[in-house]
C-alpha cells in the first residue's frame, strides 16, 4: 500500500484533536459547527479507509516518533478497533449532522464554540483508545474523553444534569483509577505498558497472583466505565439530562468503547496466561450479564421518561454484548462484536427519534408525546423501525446480532437454554417497552399532549432517516459487520489457549 | 518484618481505603471531592514508589561514573501525566459543584435529591 495510509492511525486521533483549539477560536457559532462536523467527518473518512485496509487484510502498526515497538508507543487497528472507529466516528458525525438546530435551542450561542471543543476532544479521546497499544496511552485518553463528555453532558440547560454529571465523574473516575492500579501492578511485575508485549512477558513472571489482582482491578473499573450492571447507576440520568445530541454520540459509543477495552484487555493480556481465567471470567460475568438484561429491560418497563426509558434499555443492551463474551466462544464473541455494532445503530437511530420529538414537544415524558404521529408521522415511523432494530425484528439489524447470540447460547448446554430464556424474555420486555411509546404517540389523545403541529426540522429528519434505513440496510446485508465481528472474533480467541 | 518492609505498599492500601470510604460515605459533595483526591493520591505513590532501585540515582548520566545503577524514570513520567489528569478531574469536578450550588443553592447530597423529586 502507498505510505500515506500507513499514517492513518495516527490521523483517526490527530485530526478531531487538533481541530478542537482551533474551533475554541471560530466565531459566530455556525462556523465552530461546520469545522467541528468537517473534521468528525474526516475522521469517519479515516475510519472508513482503515476498515477497508483491514478488510484487505492489511494491518495497521504506526510506531509514534518512530521509537521502536515495546519501548515507544505503538498505534494499532485491527477488525475490532476498525469496526469500535467506525461506531465512534460514525455516532459523531451523525449526531453533529442532525444536532444543529436540537443544540441551538439548548445551548448559548457564545458558549457553543467551547462546546464544540470538547465534543472533538471526547471524539479524539473515543477514537483513541481502540487506535492505541499503548495501555497507559490508552488511561490517558480514557480519561480525556470522559473529561470532555462530563463537560458535554453537563452543558444543556436542564439543571438535573449537573448532579448527574457529578455521579458520573465520582464513578468515572473510579473506573478509571482502578484500571491504573491494574496497570501499575502488570507494570511492577512485567516491566512493559505495550499489551502484545505484555502477553509475552507474562509468561516469565514466576508468580501470578499481581496479575490475578490486576485482572479483577482493570475488570472491574473498565466495568464501570461500560455501566455493567450493577455499576451502571451513573447512566441512567446522565444520558436523560444531556442534550439530545450529546446523547446521541455518547449512547452510541461511550459504553461501547469501555467494553471493547474489557474484552481486548482479558482476551489478549490475561486469558492466554491465567490458568482457569475463561471459567473465571464466564462465572463472574454471565451472571452479571443476564441480570443487566433483565433488571435493564424492566426498569424499562416502568419508566415513562422517554429517554430514560432507553437509557435503562442501554443498560440490558450492554448486558446483551457482555453475555456473548462470557461465552468465550468464537460464536458468542462474533455476536458480542456484532452487537456493539447494531446496538448502536438502533440506539444512536432512536434518540436521533428523540431528538425531533423535543424540538416539537412540551416534555419527553409519555403524556407530553400523546398523539406526536398525527403531527409527526416520518418521526415516529423512524422510532419505529429503530424501535424493531432494537427489538430483534428479522429484517432489521438487531436481528442479526441476537440471531448469533441465541445460536452462540445454544452452544452452551443446559445453561444456555436458560440463556435463550433470558434473552427472549428481555426481547418481549423490549416489545412491551417500544409499544408504550407508540400507543402514546399514535394512540394517544392529541389535544391532551400538547405537541405542537408540525413535522421536526428538515435536515434532522433526513439524518434521522438514513440513520432508521441503515438498520434496515444492515439487517437485509450484514455482510460489512459480520465479516468484521468474524474476524475480531477469531483474533480474540487466538489468545485464549 | 516482612510485612513491615512493604510498608508503601501497606501506605497505598490504607490511603486508597480512606479516599474510597469518603467518596462514598460523605454527603457533601466538596468532602467527596476531597476522598476522590486521596484516592487518587495513593495511586500516584503505588507508581512512585515502585521505580526505586535500592541504591540507585537519579537517571541522568555523569561524567566520571561508570556503570551507575539508576532508578527507573518511566513510572515518574506515567505519573506525572496522571497528576496532571487527577488535577483536571478535580477541577472540572469544583467546577462543577459550584454549578450545583449555584442551582441548587445546596451542596448536600440528599438536600439536591430532595430538591429534584418535589
Amino acid at each position: 500500500m502507498s505510505s500515506w495510509s500507513n499514517h492513518l492511525p495516527a490521523l483517526q486521533v490527530i485530526v478531531p484533536m487538533l481541530t478542537a483549539p482551533l474551533v475554541l477560536l471560530l466565531r459566530p457559532s455556525g462556523l465552530a459547527w461546520a469545522a467541528t462536523t468537517i473534521a468528525s467527518a474526516l475522521a469517519f473518512a479515516v475510519a472508513i479507509a482503515l476498515t477497508i485496509g483491514v478488510l484487505d487484510g492489511q494491518s495497521f502498526s504506526y510506531l509514534m516518533g518512530a521509537w521502536p515497538a515495546p519501548y515507544g508507543i505503538e498505534l494499532g487497528v485491527d477488525a475490532f478497533s476498525a469496526l469500535v472507529l467506525l461506531v465512534v466516528t460514525g455516532a459523531s458525525t451523525v449526531a453533529l449532522l442532525a444536532g444543529r438546530e436540537s443544540l441551538n435551542l439548548e445551548i448559548d450561542a457564545h458558549r457553543q464554540p467551547m462546546f464544540y471543543a470538547a465534543w472533538l476532544l471526547a471524539l479524539a479521546g473515543l477514537s483513541g483508545i481502540p487506535v492505541s497499544a499503548d495501555a497507559f496511552n490508552i488511561f490517558v485518553f480514557m480519561e480525556i474523553s470522559a473529561l470532555a463528555s462530563y463537560v458535554l453532558i453537563a452543558g444543556g440547560p436542564d439543571r438535573r444534569a449537573l448532579p448527574a454529571v457529578f455521579k458520573y465523574l465520582l464513578m468515572g473516575t473510579i473506573g478509571a483509577t482502578f484500571y491504573l492500579i491494574g496497570i501499575g501492578l502488570i507494570y511492577l511485575m512485567t516491566g512493559t505498558l505495550n499489551l502484545a508485549d505484555m502477553e509475552l512477558r507474562i509468561h516469565e513472571v514466576a508468580d501470578l497472583k499481581p496479575i490475578l489482582v490486576a485482572a479483577g482491578f482493570i475488570t472491574i473499573g473498565l466495568a464501570l466505565k461500560a455501566a455493567v450492571f450493577p455499576l451502571h447507576v451513573w447512566l441512567p440520568n446522565a444520558y436523560a439530562y444531556a442534550p439530545n445530541a450529546v446523547t446521541v454520540f455518547l449512547a452510541a459509543c461511550s459504553t461501547k468503547v469501555a467494553l471493547y477495552l474489557l474484552l481486548r484487555f482479558d482476551f489478549f493480556v490475561f486469558q492466554p496466561n491465567l490458568a482457569g481465567h475463561d471459567v473465571q471470567f464466564a462465572y463472574f460475568l454471565m451472571p452479571l450479564a443476564a441480570l443487566a438484561i433483565l433488571i435493564g429491560s424492566s426498569v424499562a418497563l416502568l419508566e415513562s421518561n422517554l429517554k430514560r426509558l432507553l437509557a435503562y434499555s442501554s443498560i440490558a443492551q450492554v448486558g446483551y454484548i457482555l453475555l456473548g463474551a462470557s461465552f468465550v466462544s468464537l460464536s458468542g464473541l462474533t455476536a458480542s462484536v456484532l452487537h456493539i455494532f447494531n446496538h448502536a445503530l438502533a440506539k444512536g437511530t432512536l434518540f436521533l427519534a428523540v431528538a425531533c420529538l423535543t424540538t416539537r414537544c412540551s416534555g419527553l415524558r409519555l403524556e407530553n408525546i400523546s398523539g406526536a404521529a398525527r403531527s409527526m408521522p416520518w418521526t415516529m415511523a423512524a422510532f419505529v423501525v429503530a424501535g424493531l432494530s432494537l427489538i430483534g425484528i428479522p429484517g432489521t439489524a438487531g436481528f442479526i446480532s441476537k440471531w448469533y447470540l441465541i445460536l452462540a447460547a445454544l452452544n452452551e448446554g443446559t445453561v444456555g437454554i436458560v440463556l435463550v430464556g433470558v434473552i427472549v424474555v428481555s426481547s418481549l420486555m423490549a416489545v412491551v417497552y417500544i409499544w408504550r411509546v407508540v400507543e402514546a404517540a399514535y394512540f394517544g389523545d392529541a389535544e391532551a399532549g400538547g405537541a405542537a403541529h408540525r413535522e421536526a426540522p428538515p435536515a434532522l429528519l433526513a439524518v434521522t432517516w438514513i440513520a432508521a434505513l441503515a438498520n434496515l440496510y444492515f439487517g437485509l446485508s450484514p455482510s460489512l459487520p459480520l465479516a468484521l465481528s468474524t474476524s475480531a472474533a477469531e483474533t480474540l480467541m487466538r489468545h485464549v489457549p | 518484618m516482612e510485612l513491615l518492609g512493604l510498608y508503601h505498599y501497606w501506605v497505598f492500601a490504607v490511603l486508597l481505603m480512606i479516599g474510597f470510604y469518603a467518596v462514598i460515605a460523605k454527603h457533601n459533595l466538596i468532602k467527596k471531592l476531597i476522598g476522590l483526591s486521596i484516592f487518587q493520591s495513593a495511586v500516584f505513590l503505588l507508581y512512585i514508589t515502585m521505580d526505586k532501585v535500592e541504591g540507585g540515582t537519579a537517571p541522568i548520566i555523569q561524567a566520571g561514573v561508570a556503570d551507575p545503577l539508576y532508578s527507573n524514570p518511566l513510572p515518574q513520567v506515567l505519573i506525572l501525566t496522571a497528576i496532571v489528569v487527577g488535577i483536571s478531574t478535580t477541577a472540572l469536578g469544583l467546577g462543577i459543584v459550584v454549578r450545583i450550588k449555584e442551582e441548587y443553592n445546596s451542596i448536600e447530597e440528599h438536600e439536591i435529591q430532595e430538591i429534584d423529586r418535589r
